[in-house]
């Protein structure tokens, strides 16, 4: 029988046995072991600020005595003081943004059978969202000749700046945290609430009909999801009885028959219900799929951010990994117990780990929702917020009450 | 005349807006624009404007020989040139009276069906991304590369194959290549069950889906539709069972067809076409296998230049986006007098203006994107 030439020089080989079982594959073996160590790099990065202000504050008492003989007044040493903390607090939300974005491009990519980048600084491209930043530094900056051009800059302003100050009551490490206030909680809420205000700001200003279009879902979806997100924080301040973060992560230390840690989300039904509620909230609350329709590139192009280039488009970017690292530390602190280990033979590892690690993982999970699930429509999205997560958050309020009335003093 | 004139029948009241959608915007697939009045989020009117890829591929046929014209017709839908190809060959077999042999048209079924699955997946991936899932891309575009090496090694191109001659195929397959196919198609339908795990039944997917783009079975008829647009309306209408070709009438398949007509429904009709497509494969490299098959692959007795007589032919098949024809007219030249095709996609689009209207802007990406279009065959 006559038969045709083989075209290509070599044939491929298709792993399709390596396919049929993902967890088979190398890379994703790899993708595990990438992902202990991207977590250890992000959380190394958010400790290190935390121990470095521990040792740190000796250095200052030493050397407020010394300028105080100096003559300075204490108030300057104190302002001087709170500046050093606000710069540190400052590099936050970058060095988490630099690390997220990168454990969510090489996580994204072997959820997808591929490799994520691969060559900026060796290896496996750790050096990639650096180099990317520094190229949004040295990007060309474009306003279109319509837009207003006040509000269209002021906008990535008025986004990014409530995500830098929400993270103010947030404890790093022992001694670093910004203001230890005692309405902790609601400060949070309230502050990360205003950032909406840069996203309509920014659609308005663009003077774009999908800007526009983002801007008002934004609005819409936002103002919407704060009210579960917050009804749902509600039993656990019930249950401990302060608003203070601090606070509430250490009323959940301490075990129950001696194996079960005190945990808000172990407790049966109301913490169940409030954990998935505020985590819900939380991923509509970042724009995030499956809810980031304010951005739907589908539709709107990029939504709220299709006129900004540059450093004012990173802005942006900034923000929304920032209220990510937000989210994932107040989860970890309102219903995993903060920095309690799992279990008693586990407390060697010190509390700060726990309490980075549980936000690491509570961030992996945020990105494996992201490249899983498609995306919600705006109507749908309301009304999942208003028919369901809204009812559930009051009735999980009801329990909670039952549960602090009657059942909390059986307990203990 | 002003263009506002020209462009809107009444001027838009205050509280509606105009939205050009396309030509250039991630979803439209290509630079298809569709002019959209809205209300806040939902659209009252929409106009599909079609041709900023018009490359004049009609009339360029007639400055061609026949066996030149072969190779414009890749150009059209390039996410399916078998088809393309396949369809104008029969058209100028049929004024030509020319019989194809056996051994050419199963190697025809077979790799219009490989093209057919190749195609789809690009519509399951591209369709994902319209709703917001990107991971199922990336497998799709994994599976399809599979067929595209499949390709490569039959005819030595990836995407504009021109494989296909008049009377037959240009090559015979080669000799690995059946191996390689079957190891194609013994693992192609364990991934359909995970792509229905990772999208199409997905509750999200399915809520977005279900309830819109709704065309019923009359509305499907008067407007002319085909392909797994039409098939999804519940009418069975196929061109591979009812004007068999290419011994599609000796190949064992079903037709899915959908129920309600709604966007999932065509979603999911392609998706189980595909499974359909991966069993006749299987049956057309059966049949190839066979030792009495003749070994001959392309039709004795056609000339190196082909002059048909004076006259006039109609070809067409199932293409991946519906009844795809090709309408040649002979003055008994060289090259022919007049050639039409009949692009299922530009006729299927029409019915957007329809169905568009009272949906929401997210749903018209979600249905545009169900229509599958390419807009080098729309445009032309």
């Amino acid at each position: 029988m006559k038969t045709g030439r083989l075209l290509t020089g070599t044939q491929r080989n298709w792993p399709t046995e390596l396919w049929e079982s993902p967890l088979s594959l190398p890379t994703y073996r790899r993708a595990f072991f990438l992902l202990i160590m991207l977590g250890l790099g992000g959380l190394a990065s958010v400790w290190f600020i935390g121990e470095i202000s521990d040792r740190i504050n000796p250095l200052y008492d030493f050397a407020k005595t010394y300028l105080e003989g100096l003559g300075i007044p204490l108030f300057l040493i104190q302002l001087a003081w709170t500046i050093i903390k606000a710069g540190i607090l400052l590099m936050v939300p970058v060095v988490n943004a630099i690390c997220v974005v990168w454990w969510e491009r090489k996580i994204s990519a072997h959820m997808q059978s591929r490799l994520g980048p691969m060559y900026v600084g060796g290896w496996h491209g750790w050096l990639q969202t650096i180099a990317d930043s520094i190229k949004l530094l040295l990007k060309e900056d474009i306003t279109p000749n319509l837009a207003d051009k006040k509000i269209h800059l002021l906008a990535t302003a008025v986004a990014l700046a409530p995500a830098i100050a929400a993270f103010a009551p947030v404890s790093f490490g022992k001694e670093l945290v910004y203001a230890d206030i005692d309405i902790g909680i609601l400060y949070v809420f309230a502050v990360s609430g205003i950032s909406v205000f840069g996203i309509i700001m920014a659609g308005w200003a663009s003077a774009n009909k999908y800007s526009m279009l983002g801007g008002l879902r934004a609005a819409a979806q936002m103002v919407s999801y704060e009210i579960p997100r917050t009804f749902s924080v509600v039993p656990v301040i019930m249950l401990c009885g302060t608003l203070n973060i601090a606070a509430i992560a250490e009323a959940q230390s301490g075990y129950l028959f001696g194996f079960l840690p005190r945990w808000f989300i172990f407790y049966p039904v109301v913490g169940q219900i409030a954990f998935i509620v505020f985590l819900i909230a939380s991923v509509a609350e970042t724009n995030r799929v499956p809810f980031d329709i304010p951005e739907a590139e589908s539709e709107l192009v990029a939504g709220f951010s299709t006129e900004y280039s540059g450093i004012k488009f990173s802005m942006f970017f900034l923000a929304e990994y920032s209220y990510v690292l937000i989210s994932a530390l107040l989860i970890s602190a309102f219903f995993l117990g903060g920095g309690s280990p799992l279990l008693p033979s586990l407390s060697f590892i010190p509390s700060w780990a726990w309490f980075i690690g549980k936000a690491l993982f509570i961030i992996f999970c945020f990105l494996w929702f992201r490249w899983t699930f498609p995306r919600f429509r705006v109507d749908r999205l309301m009304d999942f917020n208003w028919k369901f997560l809204f009812p559930l958050t009051l009735i999980n309020i009801l329990l909670a009450g039952i549960w602090s009335a009657e059942i909390k003093h059986m307990v203990k | 005349m002003p263009i506002e004139e020209k462009t809107f029948e009444k001027p838009l009241e205050l509280d509606q807006m105009f939205v050009n959608m396309g030509p250039q915007h991630p979803s439209t697939h290509g630079v298809l624009r569709i002019a959209l009045h809205m209300e806040g989020e939902v659209i009252t009117k929409a106009e599909p404007d079609v041709g900023y890829l018009h490359r004049g591929i009609e009339k360029l046929f007639e400055n061609r020989t026949y066996t030149q014209g072969l190779v414009l017709t890749d150009r059209l839908d390039y996410l399916s040139s078998m088809h393309n190809n396949l369809a104008y060959c029969i058209a100028v077999e049929k004024l030509m009276g020319i019989e194809v042999p056996a051994r050419a048209q199963y190697i025809r079924a077979l790799v219009s069906e490989l093209n057919r699955i190749a195609s789809h997946l690009i519509f399951f991936g591209t369709y994902g991304v319209d709703i917001g899932a990107f991971t199922p891309f990336l497998h799709a575009f994994r599976e399809r590369e599979m067929i595209m090496d499949l390709f490569e090694m039959l005819c030595g191109a990836r995407l504009l194959y021109t494989y296909m001659r008049i009377g037959g195929v240009a090559k015979n397959l080669p000799e690995d290549w059946t191996a390689k196919c079957r190891e194609f198609t013994g693992f192609f339908p364990k991934r359909l069950k995970e792509y229905d795990a990772l999208l199409s039944f997905n509750p999200i997917f399915m809520d977005r889906t279900a309830n819109i783009g709704i065309i019923s079975k009359e509305e499907a008829l008067d407007w002319g539709l085909s392909g797994p647009v039409l098939r999804a309306t519940g009418v069975n209408y196929d061109v591979r069972k009812f004007e068999p070709y290419s011994f599609y009438d000796k190949l064992e398949f079903e037709i899915p067809l959908g129920q309600t007509g709604s966007t999932w429904d065509r979603y999911y009709c392609r998706m189980r076409e595909m499974a359909q497509s991966a069993g006749i494969i299987d049956q057309c490299l059966e049949a190839l296998s066979k030792q009495d098959m003749p070994p001959d692959i392309i039709a004795k007795g056609v000339p190196k230049i082909l002059k048909p007589l004076k006259g006039q032919a109609y070809g067409h098949i199932e293409a991946s986006r519906g009844d795809l024809g090709f309408y040649a007219v002979s003055e008994g030249e060289f090259s022919p007098y007049r050639m039409h095709i009949k692009a299922p996609t530009f006729i299927n689009t029409a019915i957007l203006q329809k169905i568009l209207v009272g949906a929401k802007i997210a749903d018209v990406v979600a249905i545009l994107g169900s229509f599958d279009i390419v807009l080098g065959e729309m445009d032309r």
